[in-house]
């Protein structure tokens, strides 16, 4: 489904993406604000998760402040013929919360990306291994960026930003 | 942003502190969340409380920063145009950069990390061009080479994150 900025879907996702309010009937509360029925809400959500737009619906934790200290971006420089199946056994790890392939850049020659979070740093670097000697990467070059600060941290504003 | 850094050493007490039932609810409900006319009663139902407490709940929680929100968690680029961006930033001038890089509505995650590159941020925007545009804005603006890693394939399948508590 590709979405257009004058459709309805794309007026709801404006609608809920800074969240759903915290009253009884929050699918009606969105409704009234962009002219839906409840029913309608709760049909196109359905819809935008069937095809994939909305990857899940529910609570957003800050992993931060229920005690996962540390989080690294873990990069790698695989081959590109076998970057699919590598990320793809990355992604079935439950310590892995994000798993893309980017492009490399002069300097920079890592092309798979994912994302740790450890309760210290020791712990991310456990997984790490881990999730190397499981993927049979320890051959790999990679790198590990812990993060040291957070300047900013929430969802994405897709409609509206500007 | 050191009120940022103080919020989290008090949210650190208030995650020991989670009831069990409100520890199921920040585990089990991160996604399949109902799509019923009154979801937060259904969730108080699943977990023997009231609509009300479930309510009361979420918004202490997200007032103590521990939830982000109640929401989508939607595929990139799949609505509007996103991006990983990198800076090399002298130390001296983190925080200033940092705080220009903020200023954009569309930057929703920027870190310090580790590394030469130093400062990395997400950014999300209605299309392309307006994605272009605060790259080449950020560049004017701060006199510093922005490096972008537009996402080629996502390999996650969310499914939210196991709190490991039960």
């Amino acid at each position: 489904m590709d979405l257009n900025i004058d459709d309805d879907n794309y007026r709801l996702i404006g609608a809920i993406q800074r969240g759903l309010p915290l009253v009884p009937r929050p699918y009606a509360e969105i409704g009234t604000r962009i002219g839906m029925t409840e029913n309608e809400v709760m049909a196109r959500l359905n819809g935008l998760m069937a095809c994939g737009v909305i990857k899940r619906l529910g609570i957003i934790v800050r992993h931060h402040e229920l005690g996962y200290r540390a989080n690294a971006m873990v990069v790698w420089d695989v081959p590109d013929h076998e970057v699919d199946a590598i990320g793809a056994c990355m992604a079935g790890f439950e310590q892995v919360t994000l798993c893309y392939r980017r492009p490399r850049r002069p300097g920079w020659p890592y092309n798979l990306f994912c994302m740790i979070h450890g309760r210290d740093r020791e712990d991310v670097l456990a997984h790490v291994e881990t999730l190397a000697r499981s993927c049979r990467l320890e051959w790999c070059p990679r790198n590990v960026l812990f993060s040291r600060r957070r300047f900013k941290q929430r969802g994405a504003l897709y409609v509206g930003a500007a | 942003m050191n009120g940022e850094a103080c919020r989290c050493e008090q949210i650190a007490e208030s995650a020991d502190t989670l009831s069990l039932w409100e520890r199921r609810l920040l585990n089990e409900f991160q996604r399949g969340f109902p799509l019923t006319p009154r979801p937060y009663a259904d969730i108080g139902a699943r977990l023997g409380v009231s609509e009300r407490e479930v309510l009361e709940a979420l918004a202490r929680l997200g007032e103590a920063g521990v939830v982000s929100r109640v929401g989508a968690v939607f595929r990139p680029n799949r609505v509007g145009s996103s991006t990983l961006a990198a800076m090399s930033v002298p130390a001296p001038r983190l925080l200033e950069v940092a705080e220009i890089v903020n200023s954009y509505a569309e930057v929703n995650h920027n870190y310090e990390r580790e590394h030469r590159l130093n400062l990395w941020f997400v950014l999300t925007a209605s299309s392309k061009a307006r994605l272009k545009e605060v790259l080449a804005d950020i560049e004017r603006c701060t006199g510093l080479a922005v490096m972008s890693l537009p996402m080629l394939a996502d390999y996650h399948i969310d499914l939210g994150f196991d709190l490991a508590w039960t």
